[in-house]
């Protein structure tokens, strides 16, 4: 437990939320990334210009914690190129066929109290935890 | 226009809440999934957090007519749990677990300009295209009964 940071990821959650929310009372969208990106990597008429939106302020908001906060950038895991390409299309493909991610299933599905949601983040938070567990204690924490 | 603004300026926000809760950083994300190594919880407070206020935020807006900024809300409907929502959150967590990196800290990440973060994004770019090419591959096989290419299409 010693990384544990807890009053900052509480805060940090905490504006996730008020972000979310937002979208929500303002605009009426549900904030899930997987979604937002694919929505404007295969374009759908009059459903993508919020999503490139958003997407600018997610790049916009990394410029600034370069610039104010750069250990939010510390890369301090051991993977190669190969295993980050397999994860990233691992993600990508799964997210699809899943209908979202830690955001729009962990954040505001949960929230919701959605049946579909829970069992996602149930099932990617143990995929998720079975693998780590294979390369940290089985591989020896990097590959 | 207003609704465009508060998209970019919520993505400013989301972005800083991922930094200061450390979730851009893949260590923090494994250390959490890592239940049998030294467990760093904060994942689990960051969802604390955000689904605290996101809570009220929905129980509010079921209130509503509408958004301020829009005319309807548009939120999932569907309450069926079906196989592919199982497998494609499983082949999420599995790419989650193996990077530590999930959509929105990975695309924030991208600010850093670091090659592993560029790497980790176009692949997610082409899992989302090779999606998109099963289902269309799997919408012209399906009068020839492909039932493996039925489960991951079928909606």
């Amino acid at each position: 437990m010693q990384n544990f940071t807890p009053v900052a990821s509480l805060i940090g959650g905490a504006l996730i939320g008020v972000s979310a929310s937002a979208m929500l009372l303002l605009d009426g969208k549900i904030v899930g990334i997987s979604g937002i990106f694919a929505g404007v990597l295969r374009p759908a008429r009059g459903d993508s210009l919020w999503k490139a939106c958003f997407l600018a302020g997610l790049l916009a908001g990394g410029l600034l914690l370069r610039e104010f906060l750069p250990r939010a950038f510390d890369f301090d895991v051991l993977r190669s190129t190969g295993a980050l390409g397999l994860a990233g299309v691992l993600v990508g493909f799964g997210t699809r066929l899943g209908n979202g991610c830690t955001s729009g299933h962990g954040v505001c599905g949960v929230s919701r109290l959605s049946a579909r949601s829970i069992v996602a983040t149930a099932t990617f938070m143990a995929t998720g935890a079975t693998v780590v567990y294979v390369v940290n204690r089985m591989l020896g924490g990097s590959l | 226009m207003k609704a465009l603004l508060t998209s970019l300026f919520s993505g400013i926000l989301f972005a800083l809440g991922l930094g200061i809760s450390g979730m851009t950083r893949p260590v923090k994300v494994i250390g959490f999934l890592d239940f049998f190594g030294s467990w760093d919880p904060s994942l689990g407070l960051v969802m604390v957090g955000a689904i605290s206020v996101y809570f009220l935020a929905y129980r509010w807006s079921r209130r509503l007519p509408s958004p301020l900024f829009a005319d309807q809300f548009s939120v999932p409907k569907r309450t069926d749990l079906d196989a592919r929502l199982v497998l494609g959150a499983a082949i999420f967590g599995a790419g989650w677990g193996l990077a530590g990196f999930c959509p929105g800290p990975a695309i924030t990440s991208l600010a850093s300009g670091t090659t592993p973060v560029m790497v980790f994004v176009a692949a997610m770019g082409i899992g989302i295209y090779l999606h998109a090419w099963v289902v269309e591959l799997g919408t012209s096989l399906s009068h020839r009964k492909a039932p493996m290419l039925r489960t991951l299409t079928d909606s």
